[in-house]
């Protein structure tokens, strides 16, 4: 394949096309074109998902689940059905196994809380590993403290790659629940979910995969990788922020106590004993983000109409190309050379530290982001402090990465 | 962006890529950390206190060129100074980094003044900050020396 001539389609679309449908992207920043590569941070937004939002608050703001009258029937339909595009978008089996929450890390609160509180005790395991988001690290160690519970880490290897040998030691008849993210938002490594779910399985423990970064760039399905739970967010798939879905099975999510109460959750509430509602308005109590679901609905409407494996495909092509210029320049040296990987190329450079190169990127127009992004242990691991790091999206263009390497190169002139 | 070479002048890159007295005194008197938990920016700050003067001090840690300038220029300037001297030197520095309109001495500040260029970066002013508020905190406990062990 030569990387430097692949044509700017997602499938059947032109990126020219689809770059129209986000106005955000045709500014100058510091007088320079914007070349937005802090998708990993968050995405930005179709043209159809800001005029979802405007027309709710426009044309039938109203309550959802309670009123008889017609703008709170047509608010709740609308965000119901944004429920079952979300069921079709990850491949659930029903729309009752789909909680609105606020974000991923809201996802995996929920189920550290509800299902750990209840299923850890003293000695038992909770496993996750070194490339983990601090969301999926925190919300574990809070847990096992209370409980008692252990928290093992898989160790990775030098390309950013799970050591699977040292997962399966690390699994055991105490192993209760297994966290792991899908795809690394540091390195971009996409992890083996299937069989770490398989292997998880076979010792009874639970498994919960974090989602924020593959669902955005992956075709998800959670039948088929057969996880238990499954969390991701809203503005990372071109929606809006405070929106996030968190997958459960469903006979687990009904063995489940609710995370919070208050309205909505409940069937009937008296002073002496209070019913809980049915899936998933359990898990959801108070007004949710009404505009913010039905808007990740319309964005989930609109990938599934470019494909997801187009997207993908797409991107790869981006990344590909992108890390081959970065290895070919001197003084620069990649941090993740998983085989599998999507989302993202980090990078350090002998010259300048990551803030550094940030700041000189900035001035050129091209936003990445620089620091640890929330995986300090992993830092730790490579011994570096942080990494500058390019995040794609299938609106990026071949001239977004030339931009990139172009601006790499004046660090390297102002540092070298 | 004009900004940039204001930001990133010869001399601020020169004392990034060869820091003056980047190493630990042994013995010192005081010892305080610097530690940025957004960006990862860690600095030590060593100093030998002798009769209310910093008769010596130094540094080590890992940040970005702006941190590191920063640490090594006011290490360079403290050297030798009263603890009132030095207090002074940190309220100037102070004044030029976060507060736009504040009249500045420029004596006090010599070629600390190349620094103000980083106020054009919001976001990289508490780089340059980082190493001035360890000493603020070292000398305001300058009675109470921290043990090296």
């Amino acid at each position: 394949m030569n990387q430097k001539d692949f044509k700017e389609y997602v499938g059947q679309t032109s990126v020219e096309i689809i770059r129209q449908e986000f106005p955000i992207l045709s500014q100058l920043v510091n007088g320079k074109p914007l070349v937005y590569l802090d998708n990993g941070a968050t995405t930005q937004k179709p043209v159809c998902v800001i005029q979802a939002i405007e027309d709710y608050y426009r044309e039938y703001n109203s309550n959802i689940h309670r009123g008889v009258h017609t703008l709170s029937q047509i608010a709740t339909d609308k965000y119901e059905e944004s429920r079952d595009k979300v069921r079709s978008f990850i491949n659930a089996k029903s729309s009752e196994e789909i909680v609105f929450v606020r974000g991923t890390t809201e996802g995996i609160n929920l189920v550290a809380e509800s299902y750990g509180r209840a299923n850890l005790a003293e000695g038992d395991d909770v496993i996750i590993s070194t490339m983990e988001h601090h969301s999926n690290i925190v919300p574990w160690q809070m847990i096992c403290e209370s409980t008692g519970a252990n928290l093992k880490i898989i160790p990775i290897d030098d390309d950013g790659v799970l050591e699977m040998n040292a997962y399966e030691a690390l699994l055991s008849d105490k192993t209760k629940i297994v966290s792991i993210v899908h795809q690394s938002n540091t390195l971009g490594t996409i992890n083996p979910v299937k069989m770490i779910t398989e292997m998880a399985h076979q010792k009874g423990a639970v498994v919960l995969i974090d989602g924020a970064q593959s669902a955005p760039h992956l075709d998800v399905d959670v039948q088929e990788i057969d996880c238990d739970f499954f969390a991701f967010s809203g503005h990372k798939v071109c929606g809006p922020t405070g929106v996030g879905i968190l997958y459960g099975k469903k006979h687990i999510l009904e063995n489940m106590k609710p995370y919070q109460g208050g309205g909505d959750m409940i069937s009937s509430v008296s002073f002496e004993h209070t019913t809980y509602n049915d899936l998933p308005y359990k898990f959801e109590a108070g007004t949710p983000n009404i505009a913010g679901g039905i808007g990740l609905g319309v964005a989930i409407d609109y990938l599934m109409s470019l494909g997801m494996d187009n997207i993908a495909n797409y991107e790869k092509e981006l990344l590909l190309y992108a890390r081959l210029q970065l290895k070919q320049m001197e003084g620069v040296h990649i941090i993740g050379e998983a085989e599998e990987f999507g989302g993202v190329v980090s990078f350090v450079m002998d010259c300048a530290h990551p803030h550094d190169i940030g700041t000189i990127l900035d001035s050129d127009g091209v936003a990445i982001r620089t620091g640890h992004h929330c995986t300090q242990p992993l830092m730790d691991r490579f011994d570096i402090p942080a990494t500058a790091r390019a995040s794609v999206s299938f609106y990026n263009t071949k001239s977004d990465i030339d931009a990139l390497i172009l601006s790499v190169d004046r660090v390297s002139e102002i540092f070298g | 962006m004009s900004g940039l070479n204001d930001l990133y002048q010869e001399i601020l890159l020169e004392h990034n890529s060869k820091p003056r007295n980047f190493k630990i005194i042994d013995p010192h008197t005081h010892y305080k950390e610097g530690f940025n938990p957004l960006c990862g920016d860690r600095i030590q700050l060593y100093v030998d206190m002798q009769d209310g003067i910093v008769s010596d001090i130094s540094f080590q840690g890992s940040g970005c060129a702006i941190s590191r300038a920063s640490t090594s220029m006011l290490t360079e300037t403290i050297k030798g100074q009263s603890i009132d001297k030095a207090n002074l030197v940190f309220e100037e520095v102070r004044k030029m980094l976060t507060e736009p309109d504040a009249e500045l001495n420029l004596e006090v500040l010599g070629d600390l003044e190349m620094l103000s260029g980083v106020t054009d970066f919001p976001v990289r002013i508490k780089c340059a900050m980082l190493s001035w508020h360890a000493l603020k905190s070292l000398l305001e406990n300058s009675e109470d020396p921290v043990s090296t062990e």
